[in-house]
């Protein structure tokens, strides 16, 4: 089971209270992680990655186990502790800077 | 009798503001998409009770509501659980802006040429005639069209190809900001863009001309009165008379009376023609109504004054609306969307600020009253007189 986070405007476009828990088949990397969380609530297709291109877009971030996974390739598997669930992936809104 | 709902896009969330006929009292409903910036919402002509709605977010891209109770519910249209592409994935289509072909280039801000992208959708123009069409203009500027009531959105490429390449954008961005409707001819459109003008459809989209003869840009254009290339900021008409056309431009508040064909100024004695919005009177078809800013660097009234100005005449003779509206220490924008009028006599005119205050007036314009005055930034204002 996966855990996921996601920032206020996420949550409330899909109608989400709380975390999102996953089941990830296979090896569980970003991609595979966000394939399961569109195909749980599609509304979230094109919030987070390009649709056609699948980029993250460029103010959200993805933090893991207190590490930046932004950059990271989306094949590569997500940290040990978010595979089994003890930590939850962190979708997040980038810092306005404001 | 009638009752009057206004559609408020705003910063931060839309608002919904609904009054009876004599527009007094008023109920202010929202924020509905709190947090999210709401460019624009507007009702079907056919089905006043089906709103289209753009949502988006500089983190989160671009998300289209739709509404087919009056704005009590909303969901995304095109988005399924059910319905799977062929990549397995489930579909999610109604924000999803894809330009048609080669994506092609514009002029950048360094003179090359850069790709258009997606950016957000600035303005949705229902049908007059069918709940299921609509057209959305966006930015980087294009036009896009549902005829699947906002489930699927397609562009209609030949606008970029009215010389595309040239269009530069301002440091306001480059978007199709004004849709209007010819009723008596489904095929005719009249677009506007910020920094590349005005541009007509005879034939439902296919192929568009720049209608930008007339205008002069001497300080914004190094040819003054290029084909394109001006920086329009609104234009309006009259459904009775649907071949005037009215324009506040960057500078110079403009009329045709050839659907485009040539332009010229009727800004006349206004204390500035500088400005966003203009709009017709709903009965009238030779009262405008313009709000004078100051200038291009200073977005604000003149003299800290709120003033709209009403010309009865079809421009060049302006008057300075007034009674209600702050004269004094006022320094509020109003945007290009964020005025609109209503079919009731005697027409209401509205309006909303960058100070988040809608003002609204039941007497064409006399006498106003702030109807809200603490939203966020106003984007877009539209008002449905509902039976």
């Amino acid at each position: 089971m996966i855990r996921v986070v996601l920032p206020f405007h996420l949550r409330t476009l899909a109608g989400i209270a709380g975390e999102v828990t996953l089941e990830v088949a296979g090896p569980v990397t970003l991609k595979a992680v966000l394939d399961a969380l569109e195909a749980r609530h599609p509304v979230l297709r094109g919030t987070i990655r390009d649709h056609d291109t699948l980029k993250r877009r460029s103010l959200v971030r993805f933090f893991a186990c207190q590490e930046d996974w932004s950059n990271q390739p989306l094949d590569v598997p997500l940290p040990e502790a978010v595979q089994r669930g003890a930590e939850p992936l962190l979708i997040v809104g980038a810092m306005a800077g404001g | 009798m009638s009752k009057i709902r206004l559609l408020v896009g705003t910063k931060k969330g839309a608002f919904v503001l609904t009054s009876d006929g004599a527009r007094k009292d008023w109920q202010v409903t929202g924020p509905l998409f709190a947090g999210w910036e709401i460019y624009h919402l507007k009702g079907s002509p056919a089905d006043p009770d089906r709103i289209y709605a753009s949502q988006s977010s500089g983190w989160f891209g671009q998300i289209i509501q739709r509404s087919d109770d009056g704005g009590k519910t909303w969901s995304t249209p095109g988005t399924s659980e059910a319905g799977k592409e062929p990549e397995g994935m489930p579909v999610s289509e109604s924000n999803r802006f894809a330009y048609v072909g080669e994506v092609g280039t514009h002029k950048w801000y360094d003179g090359t040429q850069h790709p258009w992208e997606f950016k957000r959708v600035w303005h949705l123009e229902p049908s007059l005639t069918d709940p299921e069409v609509a057209y959305a203009g966006v930015e980087d500027a294009a036009i896009f069209k549902t005829a699947d009531g906002g489930k699927t959105w397609t562009e209609l490429p030949g606008l970029r190809q009215a010389r595309g390449d040239l269009w530069q954008p301002g440091a306001g961005g480059m978007a199709v900001h004004t849709i209007l409707q010819d009723p008596r001819y489904a095929a005719r459109l009249f677009v506007a863009i910020s920094a590349a003008g005005a541009f007509r459809t005879d034939d439902a989209g296919a192929t568009w001309k720049p209608i930008n003869r007339g205008l002069k840009s001497n300080f914004e254009l190094p040819d003054p009165t290029a084909a394109v290339g001006h920086c329009v900021h609104r234009i309006a008409l009259h459904p009775s008379r649907p071949d005037v056309l009215f324009m506040q431009k960057h500078w110079d508040v403009m009329r045709t009376d050839d659907a485009g064909e040539e332009w010229r100024e009727v800004s006349g004695n206004l204390p500035s023609d500088f400005g966003f919005p203009i709009d017709v009177h709903a009965h009238e078809p030779e009262t405008i109504f313009v709000v004078p800013i100051k200038s291009d660097s200073e977005h604000y009234p003149p003299e800290g004054k709120l003033r709209v100005y009403r010309s009865k005449v079809g421009g060049n003779e302006w008057e300075p609306l007034t009674n209600g509206l702050p004269q004094s220490n006022c320094f509020v924008n109003v945007l290009r969307d964020a005025m609109s009028v209503d079919s009731l006599d005697p027409c209401g005119v509205y309006f909303g600020t960058t100070g988040g205050q809608v003002y609204g007036s039941a007497d064409g314009g006399d006498t106003w009253t702030a109807i809200v005055r603490d939203l966020p930034a106003v984007y877009s204002v539209e008002a449905q007189v509902l039976p």
